[in-house]
């Protein structure tokens, strides 16, 4: 099959295309994406005060639909809001679900898509024309990560040190787990209040 | 005292020394850094053997030049010897390595407990790294790990140190003491990033810091620069990465192969016009130094001579930049030299010693 329909990948034409001097990997990763292209993503980066912005609206509103998710039960809904999130995500943000997004803290650039999966800033291997040291046709996701949070209104998110990912919470819902953390924040902040003069 | 140096604990070199008030290792380069000295550290070239002379032999040409000896975790994603084997054999003999730790081959269990293994060793100095693509390396099919990256790294060594504490927060029964590093790239995009993730790494537990390979001193002066109006450089000590290279050819090789190392087209000019451009490459890295070490905020350099380890000796000494101090060196000393002669006396006399000869002289 492979005989008769030789694969030539962006990679490959990539390879031969770049001058001589370039930085070839002996080989590419395992992480490779093959034939597409980045623009999507990059629209959303470009766009990252809107969709800050649209995203705090968006957050409210599944707090305020708390007491919903709570009824239905939070397991039982987790399936159809996590098909949604993980196609909405994935087309804006090759999201990789994994499940605790700190999309608005990198400047809309989602880091589960750089090789190295780095959560905290770049490496040192990013390119004069800032592409990836990994990818040589992907544009390093902290260089658009740091533009990206240059427009936002709380760029300077991107200044704390994020723990390790917990791969426990892969392929699960972000956006559940987000309002359930706050609404429980929230009870806890109402109970500190009634119970204290008590 | 006879023979005893400073910063060396008299009851043997491979022993760590006292604590110190505000010193968090108990190792020589913090001491040294703390002290307000220009450190010089440098880089072993890791075996591919599993002979340990092979280490020592390499350790050895570093002798009373640097003050810490970096051992690397597969640099460029090639295999060699580990480097916990290194530090192993390091302190052994009572040399000062950083162990560096990548987290490309490691998730947080391994690595974890490297931390504590190598600090049991007597590993008084960590550097935490993400580490190079396996794509970079000799043998690319392999799965990178990337659990945690140089951040968490660096945060999982401090909470590990300070609070006593893995991860998971199950406690220690003894912290590691350790004084920590990471690695910071000025001559990489995103430029003006670059100073405020080293802020970062200081926040995450960073006390040192050395740099990628510094050919562009006027790009490194504009880094330290903002560094030190973000006041970072009261916060870590920042050594220089510097190193020769070769020849023109190398160069060009090292610009197109390896991964974040800048090098302008003006030092390869002046490298191509050089008769003997070996020469020329030593003399250009003496002269980085000589610019570099008058940079405020620079507390030393890193030595990377990548298989001319043989000149690190010769830069350091035509640099300058100990200004007469000598770095701790292995001597031979009395108990050495007493086991050497018993050995001596074992393998060259003919001792036959038989129970039943014992057994006889015993009456």
């Amino acid at each position: 099959m492979s005989d008769t329909n030789p694969a030539v990948t962006q990679a490959t034409q990539v390879k031969k295309a770049a001058p001589k001097s370039d930085y070839k990997p002996a080989d590419v990763s395992p992480q490779r994406r093959v034939q597409r292209s980045f623009a999507i993503r990059l629209w959303s980066i470009r766009h990252s005060r809107l969709l800050e912005w649209f995203y705090s609206r968006f957050a409210d509103m599944f707090l305020l639909l708390h007491p919903l998710w709570k009824g239905l039960g939070y397991g039982r809904v987790e399936t159809p809001i996590k098909f949604v999130e993980k196609r909405v995500k994935g087309f804006m943000f090759d999201c990789r679900m994994c499940g605790q997004c700190i999309l608005s803290s990198t400047g809309m650039s989602c880091p589960m898509n750089c090789p190295k999966q780095l959560r905290n800033g770049p490496c040192g291997g990013v390119r004069a024309n800032g592409n990836c040291e990994v990818e040589p046709d992907m544009p390093c996701v902290w260089v658009k990560a740091w533009e990206g949070s240059q427009n936002m209104e709380h760029g300077d998110k991107i200044l704390t040190v994020q723990k390790p990912v917990d791969q426990s919470l892969r392929e699960t819902s972000a956006w559940l787990r987000v309002t359930a953390q706050s609404a429980a924040a929230r009870e806890a902040a109402v109970n500190a209040n009634t119970g204290a003069p008590t | 005292m006879i023979g005893h140096q400073r910063d060396e604990n008299p009851a043997g070199i491979h022993l760590p020394l006292d604590p110190l008030p505000g010193h968090s290792s108990r190792g020589r380069l913090e001491r040294v850094l703390r002290r307000g000295e220009f450190a010089v550290t440098t880089e072993l070239n890791p075996p591919d053997s599993a002979d340990p002379e092979d280490v020592y032999n390499r350790a050895k040409i570093f002798d009373g030049w640097v003050d810490a000896i970096n051992a690397v975790d597969a640099s460029g994603a090639n295999c060699h010897m580990s480097s916990v084997g290194i530090c192993a054999l390091l302190t052994r003999m009572g040399y000062a390595p950083i162990m560096q730790i990548a987290c490309r081959d490691k998730n947080r269990i391994a690595i974890q407990g490297d931390v504590l293994g190598g600090a049991a060793m007597g590993v008084a100095n960590m550097l935490c790294l993400t580490g190079d693509g396996v794509q970079a390396g000799d043998q690319p099919g392999a799965k990178p790990v990337f659990d945690l990256d140089s951040m968490s790294l660096l945060e999982t060594c401090r909470i590990m140190r300070d609070n006593g504490k893995f991860l998971s927060g199950r406690k220690l029964t003894t912290p590691p003491q350790i004084f920590l590093g990471a690695a910071v790239n000025p001559f990489a995009p995103p430029f003006d990033f670059r100073p405020i993730h080293l802020g970062k790494k200081i926040a995450a537990g960073a006390q040192f810091v050395q740099t990628q390979y510094c050919f562009d001193v006027p790009m490194f002066r504009t880094f330290m620069q903002k560094a030190r109006d973000l006041g970072h450089t009261e916060k870590v000590f920042i050594l220089c990465g510097v190193g020769p290279l070769a020849s023109a050819k190398t160069a060009k090789w090292i610009r197109s192969n390896v991964p974040g190392i800048h090098i302008p087209d003006s030092i390869i000019k002046r490298l191509e016009g050089a008769q003997d451009q070996k020469k020329e490459g030593k003399q250009l890295c003496t002269d980085i130094i000589n610019e570099v070490k008058e940079i405020p905020g620079v507390s030393g350099i890193h030595v990377m001579a990548y298989r001319q380890e043989e000149y690190v000796a010769e830069i350091v000494d035509e640099s300058g930049v100990l200004k007469g101090r000598q770095p701790w060196k292995r001597e031979i000393r009395r108990d050495d030299q007493m086991v050497a002669d018993r050995l001596d006396r074992i393998l060259h006399d003919e001792i036959t010693e038989t129970q039943v000869d014992m057994v006889k002289t015993a009456h």
